[in-house]
């Protein structure tokens, strides 16, 4: 064998890393990732988190119906803190969202094919975690019936948006973020979906599952132009996604409130949004992989590994931001903002503070530790600990520089109330809901995406066993016509250079 | 005697995407151009064994970007120097910079929805009926079976010859043919 001309064989970008453990086949990855979906019966503690989800849905009607009836002064708002809870939950939720794009978009331009496994629900998780969010300005408004008039449109009052401030330009990167994300999702559900539909048995699965993925039939010329549309809606999400959490900051960094009033909040606020979002994706990410242990080949422990290891990465910048946020203090010379630093530290909310760091500054440190980042249990603490951490670092930047502006006289305290927390738990409620929801309904793993990450793991294999002179054993069709694999393809052109005088010399 | 359907093509069935891939093109070298892949992902190289070179997605997602800025931008300019002019401060009624936010999101709108429209429309879906779904087996071309599907319209088609054609080729598991 290895006397043959062997360049043919080779898959132009080795998978030197193994995203699949065990031994699969196409037909065994369709079985296992749609038999969530499909099997009569989900588990029951698939049914106890769906519990879960469904009794604070039913918190969360209650929170709103008590707030229309009464108006947001249930809330504990109050002068001087007219922002609190409603907006650290709203900078919450969409920053969650954020890494489900990052997995889909950022990490798709950059070839990863780790993400393969998990971009689905992390997308998903992205969704649902923008319904959560924009609840809350959209009942903040007080008269959520009137949440139109956000948007600019000819109305008889003569009136238009106010287009200079950054709460406007909050509702187009928010209702942008949702639509496109919405749109990407589906995109990539639909060839999934026409797995369902010829998998399913029940005549009404086959029919929603028929109409939902439009007669996809997978043929070659749809997969062609399928792939340009996931490529170009990839890179609109990747500038999009940056820029929904730097315009979300820029409610705070166009304000002169002090501890608002400073450029390193966009960035910093984009990664504190990846940071809390791969936390996110870790604490329903390994629940999931012990609901459904046959999972693990797909999401494995290196899965988690790397996620850990981006989690870390992010924290650390989240860190560097706290860090200049009293370097700039500091160095403004500014007596209101230097009186901000003086209260973060030694405040009355001064251990909300201590909590923030501790959180998210000290603890991920222990990920820098390799056996730690594949302890499940531990991971799945960890990323509750970043999600109250990243909670704080809101709770910090907004109610303790309200309550602490410049005249004396304004001060004030700010608690939440009953049904502050009420909706606040009510969300995570829907937010589980609609997650599982989803996973019994939709596969949770990109089917045809995991496929490809099969076929080129045995395109790897293959090429490595010619190339080393052994029987490659896979019918020996693999290599034909490889060349044109990946013909257009630009970025593989050095690759493919790079290791063909490895395979001549063979 | 009841009248013969009328015929789709003729279909190959195999197992692995590189054989799909192989068997392709070498119909394409035998002439055929009538033809269709069918697989359960995406194979680089196949569209182009199929002769497919459109490229419109990128310039309607170009269209779409370039349309949404500029309706971004102007939209404001109208709605601030035109139909609500609010001096605030003395500063320039057309303050172009804080309308950038809204003119980028913009964009990104548009150019996101002219992209999966254009996918869409430009792959003929949603279809629900399509006639290759009448082939044997094909539920399994959505799981874990690989189809190339040569049409009756196809100047060179011939029955018996493309049948034999495609089950000579390496790593097919049938052949059949297809009712419309």
């Amino acid at each position: 064998m290895a006397t043959q001309p062997i360049q043919t064989e080779l898959k132009t970008r080795p998978t030197y890393e193994r995203f699949i453990d065990g031994e699969h086949d196409y037909t065994s990855i369709t079985e296992i990732i749609s038999d969530v979906v499909l099997s009569p019966r989900p588990p029951v503690a698939w049914f106890l988190a769906f519990g879960f989800g469904f009794f604070f849905v039913n918190i969360f009607l209650m929170a709103v119906t008590w707030l229309v009836l009464r108006g947001t002064g249930v809330w504990g708002n109050n002068i001087p803190v007219g922002w609190a809870w409603d907006i650290i939950n709203f900078v919450w939720w969409i920053g969650i969202g954020h890494a489900g794009t990052l997995i889909s978009a950022i990490l798709l331009l950059m070839r990863q094919q780790w993400r393969n496994s998990i971009n689905r629900f992390a997308e998903a998780m992205t969704i649902f975690a923008v319904v959560c969010a924009g609840m809350y300005p959209l009942l903040h408004t007080g008269r959520p019936w009137c949440d139109y008039w956000l948007f600019p449109y000819p109305n008889i009052l003569g009136m238009w948006p106010q287009f200079r401030s950054p709460l406007e330009w909050d509702v187009f990167a928010v209702s942008t973020y949702f639509t496109v994300s919405l749109l990407f999702w589906f995109l990539g559900l639909v060839p999934d979906i026409a797995s369902l539909r010829d998998k399913s048995t029940h005549p009404l699965a086959k029919w929603a599952y028929g109409i939902a993925c439009l007669g996809w039939r997978g043929a070659a010329r749809h997969w062609a132009r399928y792939e340009q549309a996931t490529m170009i809606l990839a890179g609109v999400s990747a500038p999009l996604v940056l820029s929904v959490h730097t315009i979300v900051s820029f409610d705070f960094a166009v304000g002169i409130v002090p501890g608002w009033h400073t450029t390193i909040f966009p960035p910093y606020f984009v990664a504190g949004a990846v940071f809390a979002g791969f936390a996110m994706v870790l604490t329903f990410g390994l629940p999931i992989r012990v609901l459904y242990p046959r999972l693990k080949d797909y999401i494995t422990d290196k899965h988690l590994d790397w996620m850990a290891k981006i989690t870390l990465a992010t924290g650390l910048i989240v860190f560097y931001g706290y860090i200049l946020e009293m370097f700039y203090g500091m160095y403004s010379g500014n007596t209101y903002e230097i009186a901000l630093v003086m209260n973060r530290l030694f405040g009355p909310y001064k251990w909300f503070y201590y909590a923030l760091i501790f959180c998210n500054g000290i603890a991920p440190q222990a990920l820098w530790i390799p056996s730690l980042r594949r302890h499940v249990p531990f991971l799945w603490i960890m990323s509750l600990i970043v999600g109250v951490g990243m909670w704080l670092e809101r709770f910090v930047i907004i109610p303790m520089s309200l309550t602490r502006d410049f005249l004396p006289s304004n001060w004030g305290a700010y608690d939440p109330t009953f049904w502050d927390w009420a909706l606040f738990l009510g969300t995570m409620g829907l937010f589980t809901f609609l997650f599982f929801l989803f996973i019994k309904f939709l596969p949770m793993i990109n089917l045809f995406e995991m496929r490809e990450l099969l076929h080129s793991i045995h395109s790897h294999d293959h090429a490595t066993a010619v190339r080393e002179g052994r029987d490659p054993g896979h019918g020996g069709h693999g290599g034909n016509g490889g060349t044109t694999r990946d013909a257009g393809m630009p970025g593989y052109e050095q690759d493919q250079a790079a290791t063909r005088p490895l395979a001549d010399g063979a | 005697m009841a009248v013969a359907p009328a015929m789709h093509g003729t279909i190959a069935e195999f197992d692995d995407p590189d054989a799909l891939l192989a068997a392709t093109i070498h119909a394409r070298d035998a002439g055929y151009t009538h033809m269709e892949a069918y697989s359960p992902l995406p194979i680089h190289g196949l569209a182009d064994a199929l002769g497919f070179n459109d490229y419109r997605i990128p310039r309607f997602a170009f269209a779409g970007g370039l349309v949404g800025g500029l309706t971004g931008m102007f939209g404001l300019w109208y709605v601030s120097v035109i139909d609500y002019p609010l001096n605030v401060g003395g500063k320039p009624l057309f303050s172009w910079p804080q309308f950038i936010p809204v003119a980028y999101e913009a964009t990104i709108l548009f150019a996101a929805g002219m992209t999966f429209l254009a996918c869409w429309a430009l792959n003929g879906l949603p279809k629900v009926y399509h006639p290759v779904f009448n082939a044997r087996n094909f539920d399994r071309a959505s799981q874990d079976r690989f189809f190339l599907c040569i049409e009756v319209t196809d100047p060179i088609y011939d029955e018996r010859g493309t049948a034999e054609f495609l089950a000579h080729q390496e790593g097919v598991l049938n052949v059949s043919e297809v009712e419309k």
